[in-house]
């Protein structure tokens, strides 16, 4: 069986690289996606860990998972904000970069 | 008791909110319906139709009160949050009783002096109106200090939107102002409330907001919780006190920390005004009657000189201050300044004249400011200005309006016969006993009032008409001469026979004295006994004391 | 507590005045509708009469009384009651009368119904545009009660409550013709003054009761402040030492020097006369009413009603006697040079207030109520009797104008001529008597400079009788200086202005006898010839004098005679015989001669010392500095401002707009709370 710590650091590595592409690129799309890395890293987190809660007999823990389906359905949800966002965007601008849009400052 | 009465309290404090949320059904069900809801003027009618009989109902109250009692009577206990010791628990003694009377008096008034002048959405207007009502009310009968909260700080709301809506040219520099002086003061206020909260769990192991036990609970009040005057810091009385005191006296407003008021009554619409002078500045000083005053004795009897100072500082400066102003309106707002200053002298001199005074202090100055800034108002209502230059004269155009306002102004002068001087009297009598020298500067605020009003009338009243747009002004009409009789009445009744309001008054004021005194005369060392001795109670067995001594009275 | 015999006749007595007074009222405000003049003359006449009838009976009541112990007491109510045990305070709503009230409501009652009734005629005549024959009678009813009550009322709070009340009426009759910012200012300097003294009236009571208070006996009555005196009168207060005073004085004194205070505002004395003459500027009934024969006498009456407390306060007293001299023969000197035939009234009013000060602060307290009695007498009919030559004047009341009317007035110059002699002091009038009443008592006293003073009355006798035949012989004598146009139309009024003037100077004649001193009732060898000072010995507590033997008092009468024959023959000689004299003299003297025209300056000076530094301090320092600069500037608006540069010029620029840098803001925020956590 794998390891716990093998499928933390897969999260860890997920998550970093999420952080980073959130963090760097200027287009909304690839945030939007690196977003979804971060989301993705912790729903596998939450699989990993869940494996070490068996729970009972006849009554097997499941937490980490509900959560999982929790998580992908917030996911899905914040995709379709997050490109009818893009596609307003786009429109008005006639472009995706997230620098561009900055008016909401001081 | 029985029947009515047993819910008399509540009914009279929650019957305006019904009312106003009755009307809001009716808009709400209209609007669904697609038509246009009832018309503004019905909206009035009701309003006035339901405050008038909140103050029959408050009038039953009094008559229904039992005057040689000191504790609390109409008293009502029902669990709210209970767990955390939150209640619904409400009752009157006699300085509460009075208050309510009064600000079940002024609605009326007000809403109809306000029939004309609010124009814009009136419905909001009349629903701010009743709800304030309701919040005042809750305020002075609660018996539950997070109750108590919750209506205090409810009755800024609707404040803040009816100066801020209906108010004049710079309303919203004046609603913020007001909205944030009040708020600074009691959310320090609310912090010391939960110490004192926190103190009563410590020492009881239950938690319990309860001013006083109420009937049927072992809980001990918060009053009867016991504040250290030294140790920590912020459990010490010191400390506790100074954030309560605080919060009440920016209501009141005591100087310095007046400046929102006179921006407040200037640019707020009459009706508001009247209010806010008439009862929501009473708040202050009923704040420190009912809480900060008992709950830490020491405390409030080591900062007396501090208090009596500011008073006194108060009643000569608003004073000065008012002499000048060339708003009519300014000029009363700091004379209100003056008066509160009086109030405030003669509840620390803490002896019965004293206390006595102050409370029916209260009430005269929300009768005589009140229709102070009524008779301003109708005077802003024919000539959109209030500036004392732009009159002259006015006594010939409008000569009834005149000696109305001469009335008034002789009570708010201390007119003997009138109410003001049976207050300001009993006040300076209480203050000389304690202190000659705080009463001798204090009498002195009495000569500059006679000043600055009579100044003031004579420029607005007497002299020729030297403004053309002076000349043609209508005198009152109907039912501006109603609303003004009707506080003159009083004001004349209380100034010839003011015995009936003082002994209700006076039970209570005992009551508190002895509380003050037992507490911080023997100090420290007696602390302790006091958890034992539970004080200020419904039907107080030492009530039977004082029943016996006032019926001794000649 | 008050051990006087139950009457219920005595509330009447200010209830009729009242109830006119409301009935005018209501008539005015509420109902709106002309009321017919002779109806509010019925009324407000009939109520007066009716008091005075009432006051009358209640006399005769009182007259039935034990000599040594006549009281009557109606209570009403409980007024203002606070407190129980020893520090109680029952202000009652009740009423006493002693041979004191007695005199007094007689007084108030008797010449205000000749006053109303003059006033008939006298406002009937008024034509200007803001004149109100009902708002007039309504005030001078709501006068009349105000003024009974304060010499009715049986403890001092309600005594206040009269003091106060007069004063509201004397304002709203000073300014009864409002549509003259003079007369409406005049009105507010009465009120404002007379404030100043209620605040030594106020404190004086409190220092009393508190001393009461403290020996264990509170009262406010005037019988329970007088039963327990005698445990203060020998405390002591000490001032701080900071005060100009020295430390230690008796209370007594001080109470009642604060009382005094009290007395020196309604009374109009040094230094808070300067209201009356400016209250001249009321209808001259008015002026006839309250500001000579009964409100500015409140403060004698009030003197006469403590003189328990004043004979055991011998300071005091003295500073009385100094202060009502030194008033008595300063407003007489200025009232030599005033050429307002109401002024100079007015003057003389405050100097023989003086007088009876003076009187009153020596110990004579029954030779201050005698001279109170005759000089309302006197003065109403000289006031009531200039009103008769102003309108005769149409409305001239200056005296440069007047001149020659003996040969037009024919009803109204006898009688004022009886006015003026009795006042200067001719023998056989009531003047003569009781001032000589007043100076035998200042020559008798143990006042210190008691001589002085004694000289300083003598003194102004001369010079009161100067300037009051001066004032006779420029309106009546010499020619007419009239505009040629009214010359012919100076005529006397009509009979209710008149007939009151005869009733009156009927009493300036005879009023002397009720109180005939016995050194002249020996002449005629009739024993207690002196019955008032007899009737009111029960009530006045006798202090120490010299005795006086009948000769001595007869060489000073004849000094007093003297010396008013003199003022007279001077007055003779200036404005009768050498006309063109008192001008030269005026210019010779021009300093002194400008100083008394302009009153000493003492208005410009008050002005110029207290009115003016008050309100620039209060504008410039309170109201821009302190309120509007220091707490709203600099602690509210401040703080605001403080923090809204703050987020101006440094905190906003962390809300740069850019999504990146939030989320980065996140992270490192995040990745600190982890790091705290972490063990």
């Amino acid at each position: 069986m794998i390891p716990t710590e093998h499928v933390i650091a897969l999260s860890a590595a997920l998550f970093t690289v999420g952080v980073i592409g959130a963090l760097v690129r200027r287009n909304l799309i690839v945030i939007l996606m690196s977003i979804e890395l971060m989301l993705n890293a912790a729903n596998l987190a939450f699989v990993g860990f869940n494996r070490m809660w068996p729970g009972t007999e006849g009554a097997p823990a499941v937490d980490g998972q509900i959560f999982v389906l929790i998580v992908i359905t917030v996911a899905a949800s914040e995709v379709a904000v997050g490109l009818g966002i893009f596609l307003s965007m786009f429109r008005n601008r006639d472009s995706v970069n997230v620098e561009e849009v900055n008016l909401l400052k001081w | 008791m029985g029947g009515i009465d047993e819910h008399l309290l509540t009914i009279i404090t929650f019957f305006p909110l019904a009312v106003a949320l009755g009307l809001m059904a009716t808009s709400i069900i209209g609007s669904a319906l697609g038509a246009d809801g009832l018309p503004d003027s019905l909206w009035q009618a009701v309003a006035l139709a339901g405050t008038t009989l909140t103050f029959l109902l408050s009038l039953y109250l009094y008559a229904a009160f039992d005057p040689l009692e000191t504790g609390f009577q109409f008293t009502e206990h029902a669990p709210w949050i209970a767990q955390y010791g939150i209640n619904y628990f409400i009752g009157i003694d006699g300085i509460s009783l009075l208050l309510v009377v009064l600000t079940t008096f002024l609605m009326p008034i007000v809403l109809l002096a306000a029939w004309n002048d609010i124009k814009k959405s009136v419905k909001t207007y009349l629903f701010f109106m009743l709800a304030l009502e309701t919040g005042m009310l809750g305020a002075f009968v609660s018996l539950n200090l997070f109750q108590f909260y919750v209506f205090w700080e409810a009755m800024l709301i609707p404040m803040y939107f009816i100066i801020g809506i209906w108010g004049g040219a710079r309303r919203i520099y004046a609603a913020m102002k007001f909205f944030l002086f009040t708020m600074v003061g009691s959310l320090l206020m609310l912090l010391a409330l939960l110490v004192v909260y926190y103190l009563n769990f410590e020492q009881t192991g239950v938690l319990n907001f309860d001013y006083i036990s109420a009937p049927g609970t072992a809980a001990v009040g918060l009053l009867d919780t016991v504040v250290s005057t030294d140790g920590v810091w912020w459990k010490s009385q010191t400390w506790l006190f100074f954030a309560f005191a605080l919060a009440f006296a920016i209501k009141v407003p005591m100087f310095p920390l007046h400046t929102w008021l006179p921006d407040a009554h200037v640019e707020a619409p009459t009706s508001g005004s009247v209010v806010l002078a008439g009862v929501l500045l009473k708040m202050g000083t009923y704040g420190f009657l009912r809480f900060a005053l008992p709950m830490f004795p020491v405390a409030a009897v080591a900062f007396t000189p501090w208090l009596m100072g500011l008073a006194l500082v108060g009643i000569v400066y608003g004073s000065l201050v008012a002499m000048i102003q060339s708003d009519i309106k300014k000029l009363v707002a700091y004379s209100s300044v003056a008066h509160l200053g009086f109030v405030m002298l003669g509840m620390f001199a803490l002896n019965v004249h004293g206390l006595n005074g102050s409370v029916l202090q209260m009430i005269n100055h929300g009768l005589s400011t009140g229709a102070l800034f009524l008779l301003v108002g109708m005077l802003y209502e024919r000539r959109h200005t209030r500036e004392i230059s732009e009159f002259g004269g006015i006594a010939k155009p409008m000569p009834v309006f005149a000696a109305l306002f001469g009335v008034v102004t002789m009570s708010s002068i201390g007119l003997p016969a009138l109410n003001g001087f049976v207050g300001e009297f009993l006040i300076l009598l209480g203050t000389f006993l304690v202190n000659p020298w705080a009463a001798v500067i204090a009498t002195s605020g009495v000569v500059l009032a006679a000043a600055y009003m009579l100044w003031m009338y004579r420029r607005v009243m007497f002299g020729p008409v030297d403004n053309e747009e002076n000349r043609g002004l209508m005198d009152l009409g109907m039912r501006e001469k109603v609303v003004i009789v009707a506080m003159v009445l009083p004001i004349i009744w209380i100034g010839v026979y003011p015995n009936p309001l003082l002994r209700r008054i006076e039970p209570s004021v005992i009551e508190l004295i002895r509380v003050v005194e037992a507490r911080s005369g023997g100090a420290d060392e007696d602390l302790a006994s006091l958890t034992s001795s539970h004080s200020l109670s419904i039907a107080a067995p030492q009530g039977v004391s004082i029943r016996r001594s006032l019926q001794e009275q000649p | 507590m008050v051990n006087g015999v139950d009457s219920d006749l005595l509330h009447w007595i200010p209830l009729l005045p009242l109830a006119a007074a409301i009935y005018h009222g209501v008539m005015i405000g509420l109902v709106r509708r002309q009321t017919p003049q002779t109806v509010v003359a019925a009324v407000s006449c009939g109520a007066v009469i009716l008091a005075f009838v009432v006051s009358f009976m209640a006399l005769l009541d009182l007259l039935d009384q034990p000599e040594t112990s006549r009281l009557l007491v109606d209570n009403v109510y409980t007024w203002i009651g606070a407190g129980i045990g020893t520090s109680a305070i029952s202000a009652e709503l009740a009423f006493r009368l002693d041979p004191l009230s007695a005199v007094m409501i007689l007084v108030v009652t008797g010449v205000g119904s000749l006053i109303h009734i003059y006033s008939i005629g006298y406002m009937d005549d008024d034509h200007r545009d803001d004149k109100g024959f009902q708002r007039f009678f309504c005030y001078l009813n709501l006068f009349t009660f105000s003024m009974l009550v304060l010499v009715l009322a049986d403890n001092l709070v309600l005594m206040f409550l009269g003091w106060e009340g007069v004063g509201l009426c004397s304002y709203l009759l000073i300014g009864f013709w409002y549509s003259d910012s003079f007369n409406a200012y005049c009105g507010s300097k009465a009120f404002i003054v007379n404030r100043i003294g209620d605040f030594g009236f106020l404190i004086g009571l409190f220092l009393l009761f508190g001393a009461l208070v403290e020996a264990g006996h509170p009262a406010v009555s005037f019988s329970g402040i007088e039963q327990h005196f005698s445990s203060i009168v020998d405390r002591t207060l000490t001032l701080p030492a900071w005060l100009p005073f020295g430390t230690e004085w008796r209370l007594v004194n001080v109470i009642g020097l604060c009382f005094f205070v009290g007395a020196c505002g309604k009374s109009a004395q040094l230094p808070l006369y300067v209201w009356l003459p400016d209250a001249m500027a009321g209808p001259t009934p008015v002026s006839a009413l309250i500001h000579a024969a009964t409100m500015v006498t409140a403060g004698v009456y009030m003197v006469c009603r403590m003189s328990f407390l004043y004979a055991a306060a011998p300071e005091a007293s003295a500073v009385i006697a100094w202060t009502g001299g030194i008033t008595a023969l300063f407003a007489a000197t200025i009232a030599v040079t005033q050429t307002d035939i109401k002024k100079v009234l007015a003057y003389s009013t405050v100097s023989q207030l003086g007088y009876m000060f003076l009187a009153a602060g020596c110990g004579g307290f029954s030779a201050a109520v005698f001279h109170l009695g005759t000089h309302a007498f006197f003065k109403a009919l000289l006031f009531l009797g200039a009103g008769a030559v102003i309108l005769a004047m149409h409305h001239e009341q200056d005296m440069e104008k007047m001149g020659g009317l003996w040969s037009r007035l024919h009803a109204t110059r006898w009688v004022f001529l009886i006015g003026v002699l009795a006042i200067a002091g001719v023998p056989g009038l009531s003047g003569f008597f009781s001032k000589d009443e007043i100076l035998v008592a200042a020559y008798a006293s143990h006042v210190p400079g008691h001589d002085w003073l004694y000289g300083i009355g003598l003194l102004t006798a001369g010079i009161t009788s100067f300037y009051m035949f001066r004032l006779f012989f420029r309106v009546f004598l010499g020619d007419c200086r009239a505009p040629v146009a009214t010359r012919d139309h100076i005529t006397d009024p009509g009979g209710f202005v008149v007939k009151p003037l005869w009733v009156l100077a009927f009493f300036s004649v005879v009023g002397g006898y009720f109180g005939l001193p016995q050194v002249w009732g020996d002449l005629i060898e009739m024993e207690n010839s002196n019955s008032l000072a007899n009737f009111l010995a029960p009530v006045l507590t006798s202090t120490e004098a010299h005795h006086l033997d009948h000769s001595t008092e007869y060489g000073m009468a004849l000094a007093a005679v003297g010396l008013a024959a003199a003022g007279a023959a001077l007055a003779w000689l200036l404005y009768v015989k050498r006309p063109g004299l008192p001008d030269r003299l005026a210019k010779q003297m021009s300093g002194i001669h400008r100083t008394l025209l302009n009153k000493y300056y003492i208005d410009e000076i008050y002005d110029a010392v207290f009115v003016r530094p008050l309100v620039a301090f209060s504008d410039r320092v309170l109201f821009r500095t302190v309120d509007a600069g220091l707490i709203d500037g600099v602690a509210v608006n401040g703080t605001a401002n403080t923090i809204r540069s703050l987020a101006a010029n440094g905190l906003k620029y962390v809300h740069s707009g850019l999504t990146q840098t939030y989320v980065f803001m996140m992270l490192v925020g995040a990745v600190a709370i982890v790091m705290y956590l972490l063990p």
